[in-house]
């Protein structure tokens, strides 16, 4: 399905047409069918784009997704409270903190569990560095997309290095399980601290050399300068949020508009863009994760060092929870990520539902943006809205 | 937000009002209002941002609970509207009027739970499942271990355990399970 631009220029209020295109005529041979996707080098994971081509424009878009599904919510039905950290850290592959914090923070906020302040610091630190391992991937991802292949060694050298650190304060580098009910599992341990400024230190620099190397140049900038352009009457109807809102002006960060853990006191501010192309939401995301590494820094500096990191909890093997709905948020990578969580008062979740924001910026709006647009620059189209398929699917 | 719910209240007949959380409100209207209110709010009340629809099976009940989770973005405020509609003759109206992704939501609550949304855009379309023949995944009464079973069969050298019996089991083995 695509849109008609002149369905959305009147703005939100003004009654949207969603009318379905006209079918195109297959048959004519004017026009070729392919499929991006579900393998291939230019996809973020396993989905797949069906493009009709007119030439070597396409002109229509659907997104096919469900390579990936494992029904994460539906075994989430049958495993204990506990039981379910196993599953939801996997529901977004190269950010499974924020599931684990907000699957941890329905649960507290169900069963009226505060976590220490503590807690609350070292899981600011360990989202902050979750995100800028993410975004080192992503820059990776979109100078590949666009032909800069040394762009990712460099990035993807310090997301690992992050990992490291990931490992030595959780005991894993992807699937941490360290985010749980009642604070985390253990403290930071000794030294880590100065190992991170370190790595902070480098990763400050190599942004540097990315921003020199990647948005001055003239093959990056030309094709990526004015593709997928986001307009400001597309934002609330479409649910577009995170830095492909920000980048198109809008100033809305959870961190800062309903502040969670410890973000209240640390010192940013929302950073926005102007022209919301592709270029200038990669450009956005490289200054977002200059503002993580100040964050990290924010987080040792002013974080305590003693005191619990666990608050009191009930034997988790017999936990019940008072019959109750909730909704939790985070602002994740790619904006708000949220788990809506119901439960009936036994040792089992009645229903849980995982809000990711790919599943509007993959579908909805990669349809509508994809149109026009060469079939050489789709792949950094997509890269450039940062979807992850496994949250559509859940 | 008081005064708000209260005008609802009286024109919509919204009923059930829970505070759940801080700036998180959740009510309950009828079947055939909610489209008219959901349309209200956005237009009129600053709830722009649609978070997701989603749906809780009370099979105990025969119902199926409609959630509509809206956002203020001005106030900050967190609004679920939900909808109760017979489990049976699952159907409900569209609202992919309102904003473009809620026709996703739609197909993916036809497929997973096998409610109809009349006039919703490619609602046939598989969305996760392909060829899927068995009744809603998501609904209570789809045993998922059943079907794994019987689709699969069994696996020389695979064996699975009910966890929770197991864990018990360990880590308690003195205390006949109980803690």
């Amino acid at each position: 399905m695509s849109f008609t631009k002149e369905a959305f220029s009147t703005g939100h209020s003004a009654a949207l047409d969603f009318a379905q295109p006209e079918p195109i005529d297959m048959a004519s041979g004017k026009y070729v069918k392919i499929w991006q996707g579900p393998q291939h080098p230019g996809i973020t994971g396993n989905m797949a784009l069906e493009l009709v081509l007119d030439g070597d424009t396409i002109i229509d878009c659907k997104t096919h997704v469900g390579y990936l599904h494992r029904g994460f919510e539906k075994l989430m039905e049958h495993r204990t409270y506990i039981q379910n950290f196993t599953v939801v850290c996997r529901i977004a592959v190269p950010e499974p903190a924020f599931n684990e914090y907000l699957y941890a923070a329905a649960l507290e906020n169900l069963s009226g569990i505060v976590p220490p302040e503590r807690a609350q610091w070292i899981r600011t630190l360990n989202l902050e560095m979750m995100r800028l391992a993410s975004f080192l991937m992503w820059i990776g991802g979109m100078s590949a997309a666009f032909g800069l292949y040394t762009v990712p060694n460099w990035t993807i050298t310090y997301r690992d290095y992050i990992l490291d650190i990931f490992e030595e304060m959780t005991g894993a580098r992807i699937y941490h399980m360290y985010m749980v009910p009642g604070g985390v599992r253990a403290p930071l341990p000794d030294g880590m601290a100065g190992r991170l400024r370190e790595i902070m230190d480098g990763a400050e620099k190599l942004l540097d050399t990315v921003e020199r190397v990647m948005f001055n140049n003239t093959v990056f900038k030309m094709r990526s300068k004015g593709l997928g352009i986001i307009s400001p009457e597309m934002i609330d109807p479409y649910g577009i949020v995170g830095p492909n809102a920000r980048a198109c002006g809008v100033k809305r960060d959870l961190r800062k508009d309903e502040p969670y853990l410890a973000y209240e006191h640390l010192d940013f501010d929302a950073i926005t863009g102007t022209d919301s192309d592709a270029y200038d939401r990669a450009y956005l995301r490289l200054q977002e994760s200059r503002q993580c590494i100040d964050l990290i820094r924010q987080c040792l500096e002013r974080m305590p060092t003693d005191g619990p990191f666990q608050a009191d909890m009930p034997n988790v093997l017999h936990w019940k929870i008072p019959p109750g709905q909730t909704y939790v948020k985070a602002e994740c990578t790619r904006g708000e990520y949220g788990y809506f969580m119901v439960t009936d008062g036994t040792e089992f979740i009645r229903r849980v539902n995982v809000r990711g924001p790919s599943y509007t910026h993959a579908i909805s709006v990669m349809e509508r943006l994809a149109v026009g647009v060469n079939i050489a620059d789709i792949a950094g189209l997509m890269v450039s809205l940062h979807t992850y398929p496994p949250e559509i699917e859940r | 937000m008081k005064a708000m719910l209260e005008r609802l209240e009286t024109d919509f007949g919204v009923y059930d009002i829970t505070e759940r959380k801080p700036a998180m409100t959740t009510l309950k209207i009828k079947k055939d209002q909610a489209e008219r209110l959901i349309r209200e709010l956005r237009d009129r009340e600053g709830f722009v941002h649609l978070s997701f629809i989603t749906c809780i099976d009370y099979i105990e009940d025969g119902i199926f609970t409609l959630v509509y989770m809206l956002h203020n973005y001005n106030r900050n405020d967190t609004l679920g509207i939900e909808v109760d509609i017979d489990r049976d003759s699952a159907e409900m109206t569209s609202i992919h009027t309102l904003w473009a992704q809620a026709w996703t939501y739609q197909r993916e609550l036809r497929e997973m739970y096998g409610i109809n949304f009349p006039g919703s855009p490619r609602l046939e379309e598989d969305f996760c499942l392909e060829g899927w023949d068995d009744i809603p995944p998501m609904r209570r009464d789809f045993n998922t271990k059943q079907y794994s079973t019987d689709r699969f069969g069994h696996r020389e050298g695979r064996h699975s355990e009910d966890p929770r019996e197991h864990m018990k089991v360990t880590l308690y083995p003195n205390r006949g399970g109980d803690e």
